[in-house]
C-alpha cells in the first residue's frame, strides 16, 4: 500500500478517507485535523493557556503532544482515581511526558475530594464505577481550571468516543443529553470553564498512530473497570457496522453535529445556579458531585461505626 | 511468527506466511480496532508477514467514564 502524497510505503489505510499515508505524512495528517478542529470552533487562542486533562492513555497524550508541537501554551490535569496499579503507571506515564517536555502537570486526588478512591465509592454507592468516575472526573476539571486560572480545558475524546455516546443517547433518547454533545462546550456559568475537544475529527485508531508514530509512551493496559462498560459495547456494534461501512461512525456523528444537533438544542438555555455546599455550578441547589460525596462519607461512616459497634 | 497480543496480555505461534489482513481474520480481530506493530514500523493490512517476524497486535479500543478520555 501506498502514501496518497508522497508515493511511499504506507503506515496506516484510513479507510473512511480512502486514503493510506507514509509516517511523515499521516502526522501532517493528523495535525491538520487537530488545527482545523480548533479553528472552526474556535476552541482557544494562542493567548490562552489550556489545561489538557491527562489519563496516561493514547488520545490525551496525544492531544497534549499535538498542541505542544503546535505551540499552544498547556498545562496538565492528571486526576488520581485511585485505582491500584493502573492509577500509580498511569500517573508515572504523565509524569514523565510532562518532565519530559517541560511541562506543568496538576495532580488531584480523587480521594482528597470525594472521600474515598474510585473503587471504594462503588462498593459503598452501589453505583456503576464509570458513572462515579465520569461525574468525578468532570467535576474536578471544572473545579481545578477555576481555582487555577485556565479558561479552557481540553480532553482527549475522539471520533470513536463521541459516536458512542451519541449512539447511547440515541439508543436511550436522551434529548437532554443530545445539545450537550459538542466538539466544544461554551461557559455558559461563571463557574463554568469552557470544556472542548480537539481530537473529534480523528477516529481511535488514528490516536494511536500518531501516539507509537511519536514515540508516545502511553499506558496500553485497559482500565479495569472498563471491562462490561456500555460504552465499549457500544463500541464494539459501531466497529462491526464500519468494518462493512467505511465512514459510518463519521457519517453518524458529523451528520449528527451538521443537521441534527441544533434540533434538540432548547429554546430557553438551562438555569443553573451555585451549589450551596461547594459554588459549583448546578441546576439544583447542591450539585451531583457533592451529593455523591456525602453519600460516600455517610456510608463510610457508618460503616465504621457498625464496624466499632459489633466490635 | 510469534504474535503478542494485549488485554490480556499473551503471546501466540503462528506459521507459514501470510498478508497481516489474512493474520487478523485467523485471530478473529477486526483490522481498524488495532494497530499492527513490527519493531519500529506500523504495518498496512496487505503487508506480508512470515515465520521471523515478531508482530505486536495492540488494540485502539478504550472506554469506559465519559469524563476524561484515555
Amino acid at each position: 500500500m501506498k502514501c496518497r502524497k508522497c508515493g511511499g510505503r504506507a503506515s496506516l489505510e484510513l479507510r473512511r478517507h480512502n486514503a493510506a499515508f507514509c509516517s511523515a505524512h499521516f502526522l501532517e495528517f493528523f495535525r491538520k485535523q487537530v488545527a482545523e478542529a480548533i479553528h472552526k470552533h474556535r476552541m482557544f487562542t494562542r493567548d490562552e493557556t489550556v489545561l489538557v486533562a491527562v489519563s496516561g492513555g493514547k488520545d490525551s497524550l496525544a492531544l497534549w503532544d499535538v498542541l505542544i508541537e503546535d505551540g499552544y501554551r498547556t498545562a496538565g490535569l492528571y486526576l488520581d482515581l485511585g485505582i491500584f496499579d493502573y492509577s500509580r503507571e498511569s500517573r508515572e506515564k504523565c509524569e514523565a511526558f510532562a518532565a519530559a517536555r517541560g511541562q506543568t502537570l496538576h495532580v488531584e486526588r480523587v480521594a482528597d475530594a470525594v472521600g474515598a478512591p474510585i473503587p471504594d465509592v462503588q462498593k459503598v454507592t452501589r453505583r456503576p464505577t464509570c458513572s462515579a468516575c465520569g461525574l468525578s472526573k468532570r467535576y474536578l476539571m471544572n473545579r481545578t481550571a477555576l481555582e487555577r486560572g485556565y479558561a479552557v480545558v481540553a480532553t482527549g475524546h475522539n471520533l470513536d468516543d463521541e459516536a458512542a455516546t451519541l449512539f447511547g443517547s440515541v439508543m436511550h433518547w436522551q434529548t437532554d443529553a443530545l445539545p450537550r454533545q459538542s466538539p466544544a462546550l461554551a461557559a455558559t456559568h461563571p463557574k463554568l470553564v469552557r470544556r472542548v475537544k480537539p481530537l473529534y475529527r480523528l477516529s481511535e485508531l488514528e490516536t494511536a498512530a500518531y501516539a507509537f508514530l511519536r514515540r508516545i509512551d502511553y499506558i496500553v493496559e485497559e482500565c479495569p473497570f472498563a471491562k462490561g462498560a456500555t460504552s465499549i459495547a457500544h463500541k464494539e456494534v459501531l466497529n462491526r457496522l464500519e468494518e462493512t461501512s467505511p465512514g459510518a461512525k463519521h457519517n453518524f456523528l458529523f451528520g449528527f453535529l451538521d443537521k441534527a444537533r441544533p434540533a434538540f438544542e432548547r429554546a430557553e438555555p438551562v438555569a443553573l445556579q451555585e451549589c450551596t455546599v461547594c459554588g459549583q455550578a448546578t441546576t439544583g441547589t447542591l450539585c451531583a458531585f457533592c451529593k455523591l460525596a456525602d453519600q460516600v462519607k455517610q456510608r463510610i461512616s457508618d460503616a465504621a461505626s457498625t464496624g466499632r459497634n459489633t466490635a | 511468527m510469534k504474535v503478542i497480543l494485549r488485554n490480556p496480555k499473551r503471546e501466540v505461534a503462528v506459521t507459514g506466511t501470510r498478508r497481516v489482513k489474512e493474520l487478523l481474520i485467523e485471530l478473529d480481530i477486526l483490522p481498524g480496532t488495532v494497530l499492527v506493530i513490527r519493531g519500529d514500523e506500523l504495518l498496512t493490512s496487505d503487508a506480508v508477514v512470515g515465520n521471523d517476524d515478531v508482530l505486536e497486535v495492540r488494540p485502539v479500543m478504550s472506554g469506559g467514564s465519559a469524563g476524561a478520555s484515555a
